[in-house]
């Protein structure tokens, strides 16, 4: 049908004056994992999103049951917290040593971050638990719901973020700094930031204005 | 403690021989149908030996033009079920009056329009649509694949495993009774405590899983992976469509996921959201779920809209009218989608400001989407323009579309949508633009993009009565809905007692009948098309004259796509080669840098399936392993690091030394 597709005499160099149209060497695309990541981070900051407007829904919703100010513990909160930042910094101080290509001292400082890790989830299983033993469980309220949904949906994160976080150990002691493991490091990095952005956010919208009046 | 563990619970959950319904006639004969038909199927797979060539060349492929054909089987097959539910609908409707309850009891009845929607939005245009989107992207783009093969492999097979859970309902217990979007509280544990809802919430968690890793996989493909000089705006304008459709995707698809997770758990744990009572708003589900469901209709429609913009310049033979205007009306559109969601329950009484602005919202897309219609009416003026199958579904497009779309800005005016609101009106309306714009959208793609995919065009004469059935049937058979819903008539009914309204849904029920004969029309078309394919094959490559780079190489494509990645310098960068005496590379080949394919993705959708199986009923036993085997199969898979190979340069040697015995034979 069309012609042009043929092979023509005039070979592979084609006519003077045509541009290429091809590129001749390898070509290689730029990677998307990092773009990939950040599009996947986004569609999780949307759900959420959603968890925090149901709980600005019904967050007030306590159906002659406790308040926020009846039950919420904020010096425990605060400490709570302060383990979730620091163990960002100290993400921070392991990509700082991946940089440097160091790797036992990066090894160090993710496991830093995973206790801390491991701390803020014990601590938030914890508060929880002692909501349920004061009967304040799920069940008791719309409030309640929200509250436990959102909070334990950090905390589910924060959990796989650590069950990541060791996997992760397990195949930069294996294969060193590679550049897949670089990559994958990055990725992490951007999850744990991104649930201590949110933290923030639960902790001023759902603590913080929880316990005003 | 374990004194009361009930061990048959645990592992057998709710699930009793009692959810095997051999006491309903219907679901026991399509039961039979199915399992000899499946049997028969098998056997003939066994038989022939294919089991094997099936797992190593398509289920473990991570081909995206493989992967594009298997959505759209998933997608043709799914279209079967869902028509079959619509022509039992029909033909309850037509002949439950007075004294005749009709064939179907209602909950029966309830399950199968439930049923009919969930299959046909997410199951049939869903993988449609991200079949075509999977397969034509990168190629037009100039790419050798999706940016993350793997995961587009696992996104498949994620939405078939939700698939298999919807198909499943049909034998094993029951499907939902609450209309396609389960609406709480009926939705709720106290309204629905069987196990229905629970499929609906687990298929769609499962399928929804994948579509939004496939949004951002596709996403990901279209930004990073554009070969060089394709600038954003000389991407083909399904490109373009495609990408602000996997936008949506990204960001509607997780309101989904969290407002389904919610209503979980309330029927599971027993929080109070969405209850009547402990402060629980059910309204908040309308309103999140529509959140997702709004911008939903547009993930369906703008790729399509991008089809017709290629059929129609191709078979006008000129480059598209107003290509920025169509690219800044997709964006509007994109845009605007996420700001209409309230027009679905105007009648939720948010008061008039509220209303006024989601109406006026509403009427506002019109805008934009006016602004295609003419840009394409304005590309077929002065074209040359040939009257191919996909040119003709472009047509019947625009005819039906226009029509959907005025009916919809009538929906829009909130006085006239609180006459209207669920009435057959709107079942017509929303059917006008679904099967106007995406259904007929569809084939238009599937005809034109076929001799892509398989190396030969399909039958035009079966194509043409294809096309022809289904015009004539979805006009006979939703004109009627218009009229029943302007006299008052609401949806969901399975028995009526005015007997002056019979004839309405007699004619309704004569044009499902002619939408049936159009399926069938489509099946023979493939058949008769696979038997003449010598005589339908495609040699050039570019059997339409086209326009775009998916052209350029052969049909089908090699494994490569291209053995040199293009460089583009306008749009419609195949016309422009073309033009400009492109001339074919016939040497300095190179090896190629390729993924390996994988077994993980079908393996994991398979353990969700499980997974989603086990919550459905209970069991959880079953749940927790299922549980803990994924996370041990997600890890195992991380530690394989080997996941590419080259495709050696003599191996590129051969299949392109082919391609060039194959053009020069057939000049």
């Amino acid at each position: 049908m069309s012609d042009i597709t043929a092979p023509s005499p005039l070979g592979a160099a084609g006519a003077p004056g045509t541009p290429h149209f091809y590129e001749t060497k390898e070509h290689h695309v730029e990677n998307g994992t990092l773009l990939g990541f950040w599009l996947y981070l986004m569609s999780d900051c949307l759900i959420f999103a959603c968890l925090f407007a149901v709980y600005a829904v019904q967050g007030r919703s306590y159906a002659a049951g406790p308040s926020g100010a009846d039950l919420f513990d904020l010096p425990l909160v605060a400490l709570n917290t302060s383990m979730l930042l620091l163990s960002s910094i100290t993400y921070g101080f392991a990509m700082l040593e991946m940089q440097r290509k160091r790797l036992r001292p990066t090894l160090a400082w993710l496991a830093v971050t995973g206790l801390l890790g491991a701390a803020f989830i014990g601590l938030e299983l914890y508060e929880f638990a002692h909501l349920l033993h004061e009967g304040a469980g799920p069940q008791r309220s719309a409030f309640l719901s929200s509250f436990f949904t959102l909070v334990g949906t950090h905390g589910l994160h924060v959990t796989f973020g650590i069950i990541w976080l060791v996997t992760l150990m397990v195949q930069v002691s294996r294969h060193g700094l590679i550049a897949e493991n670089r990559r994958r490091l990055m990725c992490l990095s951007m999850f744990w930031h991104f649930l201590d952005v949110v933290w923030i956010g639960v902790f001023t919208f759902v603590y913080l204005m929880g316990v005003l009046p | 403690m374990f004194d009361h563990l009930d061990l048959t619970k645990l592992i057998f959950g709710r699930l009793t021989w009692e959810a095997i319904p051999y006491h309903e006639p219907i679901l026991l004969a399509t039961f039979i149908a199915v399992a000899l038909g499946g049997l028969a199927l098998v056997g003939a797979l066994t038989y022939f030996r294919v089991w094997g060539y099936l797992w190593r060349e398509w289920f473990t492929s991570i081909d995206h033009k493989k992967i594009g054909i298997m959505y759209i089987v998933l997608g043709l097959v799914m279209l079967l079920r869902g028509f079959a539910d619509a022509l039992m609908m029909r033909l309850q409707q037509a002949i439950a009056f007075g004294d005749s309850t009709g064939f179907l009891p209602p909950h029966h009845y309830d399950q199968i329009f439930t049923a009919h929607g969930v299959i046909m939005i997410f199951f049939v245009a869903m993988p449609l649509v991200t079949g075509l989107m999977n397969f034509v992207v990168p190629l037009q783009i100039g790419a050798r694949d999706v940016a993350f093969p793997f995961l587009n492999n696992f996104s498949f097979w994620m939405t078939a495993s939700g698939a298999a859970l919807v198909m499943m309902s049909l034998f094993v217990g029951e499907f939902a009774r609450t209309g396609w979007l389960a609406y709480p509280p009926l939705s709720g544990i106290l309204y629905s405590p069987d196990v229905g809802v629970d499929y609906y919430i687990w298929s769609l968690q499962i399928a929804g899983i994948g579509t939004l890793l496939s949004g951002i996989n596709l996403i990901a493909t279209i930004v990073k992976m554009r070969a060089p000089g394709m600038k954003l705006m000389r991407m083909p304008v399904f490109t373009w469509t495609s990408l602000c459709t996997n936008i949506l995707i990204v960001a509607a698809f997780p309101v989904l996921t969290a407002v389904l997770a919610l209503l979980s758990l309330d029927r599971y744990a027993g929080t109070n959201f969405f209850t009547n009572d402990f402060g629980g708003n059910p309204m908040m589900y309308v309103n999140l779920i529509w959140i997702w469901g709004h911008p939903e209709v547009y993930i369906l429609i703008l790729p399509l809209f991008g089809v017709f913009s290629e059929v129609v310049s191709t078979f006008s033979r000129k480059r598209l009218f107003g290509y920025a205007s169509m690219v800044y009306a997709t964006l509007v559109i994109t845009i605007l989608s996420y700001l209409v969601w309230l027009h679905h329950f105007f009648t939720m009484g948010s008061g008039a400001s509220v209303n006024s602005f989601f109406g006026i919202t509403t009427m506002i897309i019109s805008i934009p989407t006016g602004a295609k219609i003419f840009n394409w009416l304005f590309t077929m003026y002065r074209g040359r323009i040939r009257f191919e199958v996909p040119m003709l579904w472009t047509i019947g497009f625009m005819i039906t579309f226009v029509i959907g779309g005025m009916t919809g800005v009538l929906l829009a005016v909130p006085p006239a949508d609180f006459v209207l609101h669920n009435s057959l009106f709107l079942i017509a309306h929303f059917h006008n633009v679904i099967i106007g714009g995406v259904v007929f959208g569809i084939f238009a793609g599937i005809t034109y993009w076929f001799p892509k995919a398989f190396g030969y065009k399909l039958d035009p004469f079966w194509g043409k009565c294809s096309f022809w059935f289904w015009l004539t049937g979805f006009w006979f058979a939703f004109m009627p809905l218009y009229v029943l819903g302007l006299m008052g008539v609401t949806r969901r009914m399975s028995h009526f007692e005015d007997p002056s309204l019979q004839i309405w849904f007699q004619i309704a029920a004569f044009g499902a009948f002619l939408v049936a004969l159009g399926i069938l029309c489509f099946i023979i078309q493939l058949v008769v098309s696979f038997m003449r394919r010598e005589s339908l094959r495609d040699t050039t490559g570019d059997p339409w004259d086209a326009r775009t780079l998916e052209w350029s190489t052969s049909s089908p494509p090699p494994a490569y796509n291209f053995a040199f990645t293009p460089r583009v310098h306008d749009n419609d960068a195949w016309w422009d080669m073309k033009q400009r005496g492109y001339v074919r590379p016939q040497a300095g080949f190179l090896p190629i840098h390729m993924p390996k394919n994988t077994g993980a993705g079908i393996v994991l959708a398979g353990l969700s399936a499980a997974l989603g199986f086990a919550l459905i009923w209970q069991m959880w036993a079953l749940a927790a392993i299922a549980f803990v085997v994924i996370l041990v199969v997600t890890i195992g898979h991380t530690f394989n690091y080997k996941r590419d190979y080259y495709i050696p340069a003599d191996q590129v040697i051969r299949t392109e030394a082919d391609r060039t015995r194959l053009l020069a034979s057939h000049v």
